[in-house]
C-alpha cells in the first residue's frame, strides 16, 4: 500500500518567513511523489500548531509526517509526542531544519526557499522508510558501586546508602580517606582535616547499606547501564579483621623497615602496619612486596606473637563478583612524579618537599607530631620559600593546565608555617593568584596582612644546596629585581595528576579522558557529572583538580544521578540500534572488530546485537562490506534517497 | 560560465558536534552561501564511502564530511574510524582523477560556529574555478 505521507512548514514568525518563502517551500513539498498534504502554519510549535499536525494525521489517514521548522535538538521530542497522541508511532515523524541551517544563515530569499525545499524533501525521503520502533525496556540491578574511597567517594556511597539503595565502596589501599585524610587543617577555615573526615569514614564502615572492600581493586566491569557485572579483586591482608586486637605486638617484632606511604617517604613502618591510627577498616596489614616469606621458617615472627591468631599465611587472593545498576568512579589524583622536577631539586635535596609531605609535617599525627622540622637536620627552618605551579601552567615541560587548589593550599601553608614558627619568614612565588571561592580571597589576604607572608611575582630560576642551606634564586617580575633567597627549607606546589592506573581503568570501564589524563565528563557544562558511558558518573579529583567542597559537591551529584537511575525499575533505551540481514551477513566479524561498545558478537557464523549495548553510533554499518548491517532508521537506501532530494533530483 | 555556477554541496555531518556546530552558526546568525544542503548521520563513523561515491554520483560538486574532534567522538572512537577511511577515499577519488578540492574532511565543534561558516565559505570558493563535477555524475 502507498504511504502517505504530510508536510507542516512553519514561519516561526519571521523567523523563517523572513527568508524563506514558506508557502512555496509547501506548495512544492505537495507536488513531491508520496506527500499527500503540505501546509504551512504561523507557529507550527504553538498548541494548534501541533493539533493542526494531530488533525491531518487523523483526518487524511496520514502514514508519516515532516515538520520543517528549528533544529531537531529543540521541536523533535514535541511533535514526535504530536505524531503519537494522533495514533502513529513516534518515528513516524521528522524534522526538516530549515530555520538554523537556512533561514537564518542566508539572505537570498530565493535561494534559501530551494535550499529549505530541498532539506524538507530530504526530511520526507528518510521518514517513508522510517520504522516505527518502541523504546528498549530493561530490568535495573537496584545497587551501586563506587571506585575510590576519597572524600568523593566516601561522600557519593553515603549519599546513595541513606537513599536506601546498597552500595559497594571498593578502595585499593588498607584503608579508606584518600588523600584528605593525609591533611593537616583545610582551607579556608582551617579545621582539622582528620576530624571532621574520620566520623564519615566509620560511617561508611558501619552503614547498613554499604559493602565496604578495601585492598581492592575491580578487575573488569561488563554490561551496560542498569545491569553492570564487576569482577573485584580483593588482595589478601593476611590478617583477620576481625580477630585483630589492634595490640600493636607485631609490628614491633618485624624486622622488615619499608617506606610509610602515609608520610610519604618522610617516615618508615614495618611490613605489618597499619596505615594511620584512625584506619578504616581498623586493622592491620601485612605487605607481602617487604615480607620475606609466608611460612614460619621465612619469618615468621608476627604470628608468633599475635595472641588472637589473627594473622593467617594462608590467605590468598579472591576475585568477588557483584551486580550494580550504577557506578561512580571517584579514584582522586596522586601529585606529578618527582623525576619530573628535578629542576627544582624535587627527589634530590632532602629539603625539598611537595605540599603533601608538609601537610604530614603540619599535623599533629605525622611525623614529627606537628613540630616542623627539616628533614635533613630536624632543625626548625627559619625561612621557608614556598613555589606554586611547580609542573603547573607550563605546556612545554609539563602540565598545560592549572591545578586549581596550589593558590590555596600554599597560602595555609605559609600560614599555619607561621603559626607554628612565629619567628619565621615565608616567602610565595607566584604565577597569579586565583582564590575564587567562599571566604577564599579573604584567606589569602589574611596571610599577608596578619602573617607577613612575602608573595614574590616571578619565576624561580635556580634552586642548588650550598652549606646546609637551599639557594633559590629568581626575578621579582614586578620589581623587575633579582631575588636570592638562603632557605632553609622549599615547598613544591606540585601539579595534580589523575591517580595512577586511571587510564587503565577508564578503559575497562570504556570511559573517555580528556587530554591530560582526567576522565572526561559528558558535556563541559550542562553534564559535569556524567560520564559519556551511560550509568557511569564522575566524581572527585578524578575528573579535574578540585578542592574538598567541590569534591564534595561532585560527588552528591554523582550520586543523585546514580539514584536516578537505582529509583527505577525498568530502563528505556533507545530502539535505533543495528540490526543484521541475516542473509548478507558472511560472518567475516570486521564489525565486531570496529563496535565502541562490544555490542556485537558472532554466533553460529552469523554477527548479532546485543540491543542494549547498541548505541546506534552506525560505525558497523560502514564498515560492513555487504551492507549487512544497519542502524535502524538510518539505513544506506534512506541516505541515497537523501542524497538524491539534497541534490534536487 | 563560473560566474552564475552556483556548486552543490553535500555535507554529511555527525549529530553531537558537527550537527550542533552549523546549527550554532544559525543561533548566532553568521552567513555563509547557500550551497551546502547538511545530512545528520549519528556519528562521522557511521559515513560509508558509498554515500560520497553516491553523491558524487548523482552529482554533487562537492562533499563535506565532518565529525567531533579527534578525541572528542561522543561514540568514543567513531571519528578515529572516519578519518582512516576517509583518508582512504580521498586517495581513491584522486586516483579516479576528482580534483581533490572537491572532497573534505573536517573537525568541528559543538562550539565552532564560526568555524562551520569559515569552511563552508571557503570550500564555496574552492570549488567555483572548478566548474561543474561531471567525472563521477551519472546521466539520472
Ligand atoms: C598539599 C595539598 C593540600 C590540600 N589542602 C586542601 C585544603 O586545605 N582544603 C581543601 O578543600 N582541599 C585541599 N586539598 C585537596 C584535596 O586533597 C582534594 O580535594 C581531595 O582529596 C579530593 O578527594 P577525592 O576523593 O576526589 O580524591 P582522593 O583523595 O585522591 O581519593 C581517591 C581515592 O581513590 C583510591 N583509588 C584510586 N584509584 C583506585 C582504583 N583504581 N581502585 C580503587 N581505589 C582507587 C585512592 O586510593 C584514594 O583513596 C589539598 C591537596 C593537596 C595536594
Ligand atoms: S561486517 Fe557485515 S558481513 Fe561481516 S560480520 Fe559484520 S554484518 Fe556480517
Ligand atoms: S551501531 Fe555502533 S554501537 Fe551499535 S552495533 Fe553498530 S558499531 Fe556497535
Ligand atoms: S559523534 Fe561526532 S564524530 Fe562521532
Amino acid at each position: 500500500m502507498k504511504k502517505k505521507t504530510g508536510v507542516f512548514v512553519c514561519h516561526c514568525g519571521i523567523n523563517i518567513a523572513g527568508t524563506v518563502d514558506v508557502k512555496k517551500v509547501a506548495e512544492e513539498l505537495a507536488k513531491h511523489p508520496g506527500v499527500d498534504l503540505s501546509e504551512d502554519y504561523v507557529y507550527m510549535c504553538s498548541d494548534p500548531g501541533q493539533n493542526m499536525v494531530i488533525e491531518a494525521i487523523k483526518e487524511k489517514k496520514l502514514d508519516n509526517v515532516v515538520v520543517a521548522c528549528c533544529s531537531p535538538t529543540l521541536h523533535e521530542t514535541t511533535f514526535r509526542n504530536a505524531a503519537k497522541a494522533a495514533g502513529i508511532n513516534n518515528f513516524q515523524c521528522e524534522i526538516a531544519n530549515i530555520r538554523e541551517q537556512c533561514s537564518w544563515v542566508h539572505k537570498d530569499m530565493s535561494k534559501a526557499t530551494l535550499k529549505a525545499t530541498k532539506i524538507t524533501k530530504s526530511a520526507v525521503e528518510k521518514v517513508r522508510q522510517n520504522e516505527s520502533l518502541e523504546p528498549i525496556s530493561i530490568p535495573v540491578t537496584r545497587r551501586a558501586l563506587v571506585i575510590g574511597g576519597g572524600i568523593a567517594g566516601i561522600q557519593a556511597a553515603l549519599d546513595i546508602a541513606n537513599t536506601g539503595y546498597e552500595v559497594i565502596l571498593v578502595e585499593r589501599n588498607p584503608s579508606v580517606g584518600g588523600h584528605m585524610i593525609q591533611l593537616s587543617e583545610t582551607f579556608p577555615t582551617l579545621d582539622c582535616s582528620q576530624c571532621i573526615l574520620s566520623p564519615k569514614m566509620v560511617e561508611v564502615s558501619k552503614h547498613p547499606k554499604i559493602k565496604l572492600m578495601t585492598y581492592s581493586e575491580v578487575q573488569e566491569i561488563s554490561g551496560y547501564v542498569g545491569n553492570f557485572k564487576a569482577k573485584i579483586l580483593q588482595k589478601p591482608s593476611y590478617v583477620d579483621p576481625d580477630k585483630c586486637t589492634l595490640c600493636d605486638e607485631c609490628t614491633k617484632v618485624c624486622p622488615v623497615v619499608m617506606t610509610d606511604e602515609f608520610d610519604l617517604g618522610l617516615t618508615g613502618r614495618k611490613a605489618i602496619y597499619i596505615p594511620f591510627p584512625q584506619a578504616i577498616p581498623a586493622t592491620y596489614t601485612l605487605d607481602i612486596r617487604g615480607c620475606p616469606g609466608l611460612v614460619p621458617i621465612a619469618c615468621g615472627k608476627c604470628a608468633d606473637v599475635c595472641e588472637p591468631e589473627a594473622i593467617d599465611y594462608d590467605m590468598k587472593a579472591e576475585i568477588i563478583e557483584e551486580e550494580v545498576g550504577s557506578i561512580i568512579v571517584a579514584t582522586g589524583y596522586d601529585l606529578y612524579e618527582k623525576e619530573n622536577l628535578s629542576e627544582y631539586g624535587y627527589g634530590k635535596y632532602a629539603d625539598v618537599l611537595d605540599g603533601l609531605q608538609f601537610e604530614r609535617l603540619l599535623s599533629a599525627s605525622g611525623p614529627t607530631q606537628g613540630k616542623i622540622l627539616r628533614p635533613s637536620d630536624h632543625k626548625e627552618p627559619k625561612e621557608v620559600v614556598f613555589i606554586q605551579c611547580a609542573g603547573s601552567r607550563d605546556p612545554e615541560l609539563h602540565c598545560a593546565y592549572c591545578s586549581k587548589i596550589c593558590c590555596m593550599y600554599t597560602a595555609k601553608h605559609a600560614m599555619l608555617y607561621k603559626h607554628h614558627v612565629h619567628d619565621g619568614q615565608a616567602y610565595i612565588f607566584y604565577i597569579d593568584i586565583r582564590s575564587g571561592g567562599k571566604g577564599y580571597e579573604e584567606f589569602v589576604q589574611r596571610t599577608v596582612e596578619e602573617d607577613g607572608v612575602v608573595y614574590l611575582r616571578g619565576k624561580v630560576s635556580k634552586i642548588f644546596e650550598d652549606k646546609g642551606k637551599i639557594k633559590v634564586w629568581g626575578v621579582d617580575t614586578l620589581l623587575g629585581k633579582n631575588i636570592e633567597i638562603d632557605a632553609d627549607m622549599v615547598v613544591l606546589a606540585t601539579a595534580m595528576r589523575p591517580s595512577e592506573g586511571a587510564s587503565e581503568l577508564a578503559k575497562k570501564l570504556k570511559i573517555a579522558m580528556d587530554k591530560d589524563g582526567f576522565l572526561a565528563e559528558a558535556h563541559p557544562k550542562l553534564r559535569p557529572v556524567e560520564s559519556v558511558t551511560s550509568g557511569l558518573f564522575l566524581a572527585g579529583a578524578a575528573q579535574a583538580p578540585k578542592d574538598i567542597p567541590e569534591a564534595v559537591a561532585q560527588a552528591s551529584g554523582a550520586a543523585a544521578k546514580a539514584i536516578t537511575i537505582l529509583s527505577q525499575e525498568r530502563l528505556f533505551h533507545s530502539p535505533t540500534v543495528a540490526k543484521v540481514t541475516l542473509n548478507l551477513c558472511t560472518g567475516c566479524g570486521m564489525c565486531v572488530d570496529v563496535c565502541p561498545y562490544d555490542a556485537l558478537s558472532l554466533k553460529d557464523g552469523k554477527v548479532e546485537v546485543n540491543e542494549v549495548l547498541c548505541e546506534g553510533c552506525g560505525t558497523c554499518q560502514a564498515t560492513c562490506l555487504r551492507a549487512a548491517i544497519n542502524v535502524k532508521n538510518t539505513t544506506p537506501s534512506q541516505v541515497h534517497e537523501m542524497i538524491r532530494a539534497s541534490l534536487g533530483g | 560560465m563560473a560566474e552564475n555556477f552556483e556548486p552543490r554541496i553535500i555535507a554529511f555531518l555527525c549529530k553531537w558536534c558537527s550537527s550542533a556546530g552549523s546549527d550554532l552558526a544559525g543561533v548566532s546568525r553568521m552567513q555563509y552561501p547557500p550551497n551546502v544542503i547538511p545530512i545528520t548521520v549519528m556519528c562521522s563513523g557511521s559515513i560509508s564511502p558509498l554515500y560520497i561515491f553516491d553523491a558524487f554520483n548523482k552529482g554533487a560538486d562537492g562533499v563535506l564530511v565532518s565529525g567531533c574532534h579527534p578525541g572528542d567522538c561522543h561514540y568514543i572512537k567513531g571519528n578515529y574510524y572516519a578519518r582512516r577511511r576517509i583518508a582512504l577515499v580521498k586517495k581513491l577519488l584522486e586516483f579516479i582523477g576528482l580534483e581533490p578540492e572537491r572532497f573534505q574532511m573536517s573537525w568541528v565543534s559543538a562550539a565552532e560556529g564560526t568555524k562551520y561558516t569559515q569552511i563552508i565559505s571557503d570550500f564555496v570558493d574552492a570549488l567555483i574555478p572548478l566548474g561543474p563535477q561531471t567525472k563521477l555524475r551519472r546521466n539520472l
